[in-house]
């Protein structure tokens, strides 16, 4: 059915089934929560289940031997997210529980989970109005969406072998997929292997500083829950206070795995084949470790210098070494690599303070990573190209490639950087136009810095920003109207704007 | 020895030369107008054919030589002639390759494509332009004995100090010997009263140390520093300069025209800064301030042009300018004019094969003033007239032109004096009137 001109559309969407149909396989996890705890909710998975699966095994009869070449991938890639965010929804709305029995509330919240953004638009979060099988899932999608879900299919999916490198590039942009082995599957397989590996290391030390009575609270079900949204920089928490509600030792824990989180797994996989230098070799581990450590130092002493910073969960921070540190690392690495875990509600921090965090929430993790945002290895591009820009100025004869780990970027990938992170600013500034514009709709009452961050936060896969949207706040109260842009927001962020942007182009249709 | 050239450009053309009267030598060349032209200029066989077809080394007799130097334009087919050669007979098999990276492949793997021994035109050109380079007003550097000792030619300016002193006054320094003057076109073997006068070029060998002492007082004090280096045209010689100077903590400047060679270039030399134009704009080169560069290298496609740019550098202020002349017969003409040092790409492939067919006795070989004098090392064996007599002796059995520069025994330096007496074993570093050449080998 393939003509050479037109966009094969049933290739595309049989494709899109097949991974759906093997993602339903994910219920089994909140399946066996729920049987594990008395079986509420059971039916609701068990029905969520057949539905992914029998859409997904009919959309695959489309046809039956796809072959879906380099155009296709941006359609594949695109509408698996948005169907995968699509049945990750179904058990809010079946169990009908709380505000995210609301389709467009169960939609936002399943969205925010596959694309590891942590906004939640749930007003209570507890066992009273969920079960634990519910948070655990919705922990579980953002474990899934963190490496990629495409990255996993590629990885499971033997008929995605030849197509597999071109769905990865659509799935994760940046400078283009390093291949690990000469098998696309078996770099899938790796990168999932190193990731699991992380997720349950941090699993294993949580429940240990539990049985070490460290951390009261951190039970296995906590752990399980923290080390699926740790890893994928997802920030989703069942504790309704976020990581506030662990002791300090689980909090600095977690500070250095979401370090590793927004460091490229490609990297990780170098050091645990036996190549320890590779990370210090590598200009964009480099800022980012640099950029973080900076970061957290200023940190640290606007806390330190804040006499005023003292909350009833916290205690006194300003003075305490300690607490400042503790506070201003753990939210540095939180908000530069797109967690959004907070151990504070960080709403309450002096002015310079939340500045410093807003310029993190612009960072963005390293390539490869799970993190989202603008990402460090544009911003060193960008850097090094200004810096040849008033170089030339200087000497205008002079030729200057850029380079990348001493090996020249070619200049088209250069452009496509600067094309991207002009597009991304772009769509954060329309976003809190719009979001300004629906709120004044329906007289929603909302601060300047919060609708800035809910814009960021939500295109960058942050997750809490300030004010309305603040660590301990949400998103429940903005228009469903600003709740579908949001949605969106997150779908392309996720994807790095372009797959789902060139869907729209009607070049795309055209030959 | 029966040594086939293959390939009769300017490489094969000049080893042949050096070649003809010593050895057998059968020059193979595709053109028959070469091939026509080579048979009544040199003493040599001349055939036409292609050196990687197999019947045509055949006809050369390859099974019988000893020696097989492949030099034509096309490194690979350099590669598949030793290749090939190698298949019928154990001979010595050089390749000469434009390419650095078939060099590296090579040393990286020894005895690969069948070569036995690999010149690096572009590459050996480089490295003697950075000797050059080094040392202020040298114009000719050459290292021996692993390092241990260094040849340097200088052209004495009319404001040096040693200018108008005996080689018995200016020689003042430990460890460094005055082998010979050359003056306008005659060669002065050193002797203590011989009066150095400005304009001449001398020769000297000693430890670097001295050497460079030695280069650092000849000049006007006050430029000593070689920081400042422009090298003017991204050829690969141009840019294999750059890279040479880059390795030793140099951060050179280089000028290409066209666009895509200079993008080229600034990629694969991340320490240089590359600059796209004209090298005869003034009004560019004047904004670089390449007028105070302490030295600029003409390394373009043509040797007129890089005697343009020479001028010009030099009629701006720059200290010192060394350029490319691939023409030999331009080399002295430029020098005449205003260029400082003229390198021939040629000239460092020859030295670097003419090696090997002495092989055994010669360790090394630097051609002095386009071939008119060779320093060249030797191992001393027991049958040779130096071993075990003083110098003052075994000099007078040796003919006139002929000065020993430098031993080396066991890894140490021993300025020569008359009473010195040389062991067999020892590394002696001679130069040698090209005239004598042949004599004085025989005698050693």
């Amino acid at each position: 059915m393939r003509s050479g001109i037109r966009v094969d559309w049933r290739a595309g969407l049989s494709l899109v089934g097949t991974i759906l149909a093997v993602l339903s396989l994910a219920f089994v996890v909140p399946i066996v929560v729920a049987l594990a705890y008395g079986g509420e909710d059971l039916w609701v998975f068990i029905a969520a289940m057949a539905l992914t699966a029998g859409f997904g095994l009919a959309l695959r009869r489309l046809d039956p031997a796809p072959d879906p070449g380099a155009r296709e991938a941006f359609m594949v890639v695109a509408l698996t997210w948005l169907f995968a965010a699509v049945f990750g929804a179904l058990p809010y709305v079946l169990a009908g529980n709380g505000t995210v029995a609301h389709p467009v509330n169960a939609l936002f919240e399943s969205m925010s989970g596959f694309t590891t953004t942590g906004a939640t638009v749930m007003d209570d979060i507890s066992f009273d109005t969920h079960s634990r099988a519910m948070l655990m899932w919705r922990q579980l999608t953002q474990w899934l969406g963190g490496m990629g879900i495409i990255v996993l299919a590629v990885a499971i999916l033997s008929q995605m072998a030849v197509g597999g490198a071109q769905l990865m590039k659509a799935e994760t942009p940046g400078p283009g997929v390093s291949k690990l082995t000469p098998h696309i599957a078996e770099t899938a397989r790796v990168l999932w292997l190193a990731y699991i590996g992380f997720t349950a290391l941090l699993i294993a030390l949580l429940y240990g500083l539990h049985l070490l009575g460290f951390a009261p609270n951190m039970d296995l079900y906590n752990a399980f829950a923290h080390g699926f949204t740790t890893l994928p920089t997802g920030g989703f928490s069942p504790e309704a206070r976020s990581i506030e509600a662990f002791s300090p030792a689980v909090q600095w824990l977690i500070v250095p795995f979401m370090f590793i989180a927004g460091v490229n797994f490609v990297l990780w996989w170098h050091l645990i084949s036996g190549d320890p230098w590779v990370l210090f070799r590598d200009n964009e581990f480099r800022l980012y470790l640099g950029t973080v450590s900076v970061l957290t130092v200023v940190g640290t002493a606007l806390l330190f210098f804040d006499a005023a910073l003292s909350t009833p969960e916290t205690g006194q921070i300003g003075g305490n070494l300690e607490r400042s540190a503790r506070y201003a690392a753990f939210q540095i690495a939180s908000l530069t690599n797109s967690t959004g875990y907070a151990n504070m509600d960080f709403d309450a921090w002096s002015g310079p303070a939340k500045g410093l965090l807003l310029f993190a929430m612009f960072i963005g993790g390293s390539t490869g990573s799970t993190g989202g945002g603008i990402k460090v290895l544009r911003w060193l591009v960008i850097l090094k190209s200004l810096r040849r820009e008033v170089f030339t100025t200087i000497h205008p004869e002079a030729v200057r490639p850029v380079r990348m780990n001493r090996r020249v970027l070619d200049e088209d990938a250069v452009r496509g950087i600067y094309a991207f992170t002009l597009l991304y600013l772009l769509l954060f500034f329309v976003g809190i136009l719009l979001l300004a514009a629906d709120a004044a709709r329906v007289g929603f009452d909302i601060g300047t810095l919060d609708l800035v961050t809910a814009s960021i936060a939500t295109i960058g896969n942050i997750g809490p920003g300030f004010g309305v949207v603040g660590p301990m706040g949400g998103y429940l109260e903005f228009p469903t109207t600003s709740k579908i842009l949001m949605i969106v927001y997150m779908w392309i962020g996720r994807l790095e704007i372009f797959p789902v942007l060139v869907l729209l182009t009607s070049a795309y249709w055209r030959s | 020895m029966r040594v086939v050239i293959i390939g009769a450009g300017e490489v094969g053309r000049a080893i042949a030369s050096n070649l003809e009267d010593s050895h057998d030598v059968v020059v193979i060349d595709q053109d028959s107008d070469v091939v026509e032209e080579l048979t009544y200029s040199l003493d040599v066989l001349a055939l036409e054919g292609d050196g990687t077809d197999i019947e045509t080394l055949r006809e050369a007799r390859i099974e019988d030589a000893g020696l097989i130097i492949a030099c034509t334009d096309d490194d690979e087919a350099n590669l598949v002639i030793c290749g090939a050669a190698k298949t019928g007979t154990d001979a010595f098999t050089i390749a000469r390759v434009k390419r650095r990276t078939l060099l590296q492949t090579w040393e990286g793997s020894e005895g690969a494509f069948g070569v036995d021994f690999m010149v690096c035109t572009d590459l050996l050109t480089a490295q003697a332009i950075f000797r050059i380079s080094g040392l202020p007003a040298a114009q000719d550097v050459d290292m021996f004995a692993g390092g241990l000792v260094r040849m340097a030619e200088f052209e004495i300016a009319s404001d040096s100090p040693i200018a108008d002193q005996t080689v018995r006054d200016a020689d003042r320094y430990d460890s460094l010997t005055f082998a010979a003057i050359f003056r306008n076109d005659h060669m002065v073997v050193a002797t203590g009263d011989t009066v150095i006068r400005p304009g001449d070029r001398v020769v000297v060998i000693g430890s670097p140390d001295s050497v460079t002492d030695f280069a650092s007082d000849i000049v006007t004090p006050g430029n000593g520093d070689r920081d400042e280096i422009v090298i003017v045209g991204a050829s690969e010689i141009g840019f294999q300069a750059a890279r040479e100077f880059e390795e030793h903590g140099f951060r050179p400047r280089l000028i290409e025209q066209d666009h895509d060679r200079a993008r080229k270039v600034a990629e694969a030399l991340p320490k240089t800064m590359v600059m796209e134009s004209d090298a005869t704009d003034t009004a560019f080169l004047e904004r670089e301030h390449v007028d105070e560069a302490d030295i600029v290298i003409a390394a373009l496609g043509s040797d007129e042009k890089n005697l343009l740019v020479s001028l010009l550098a030099k009629r701006l202020g720059v200290d010192r300018t060394v350029a490319v002349i691939e023409n030999l017969e331009y080399a002295e003409l430029f020098e005449t004019v205003g260029i400082d040092v003229a390198i021939n790409p040629r000239e460092e492939a020859a030295e670097e094969i003419v090696r090997f067919t002495r092989a055994g006795q010669t360790e090394k070989v630097a051609m002095l003033e386009h071939d008119r004098a060779e320093v060249i090392e030797i191992e001393v064996s027991t049958n040779s007239t130096l071993a075990g007599t003083q110098i003052m002796d075994s000099t007078t059995t040796l003919p006139e032109g002929v000065v020993i520069g430098a031993i080396s025994r066991g890894g140490n330096l021993i300025t020569p004096r008359g009473t010195t007496v040389i062991e067999p074993g020892d590394h002696v570093v001679l130069f040698v009137d090209a005239m004598v050449l042949d004599e004085v080998i025989k005698a050693i």
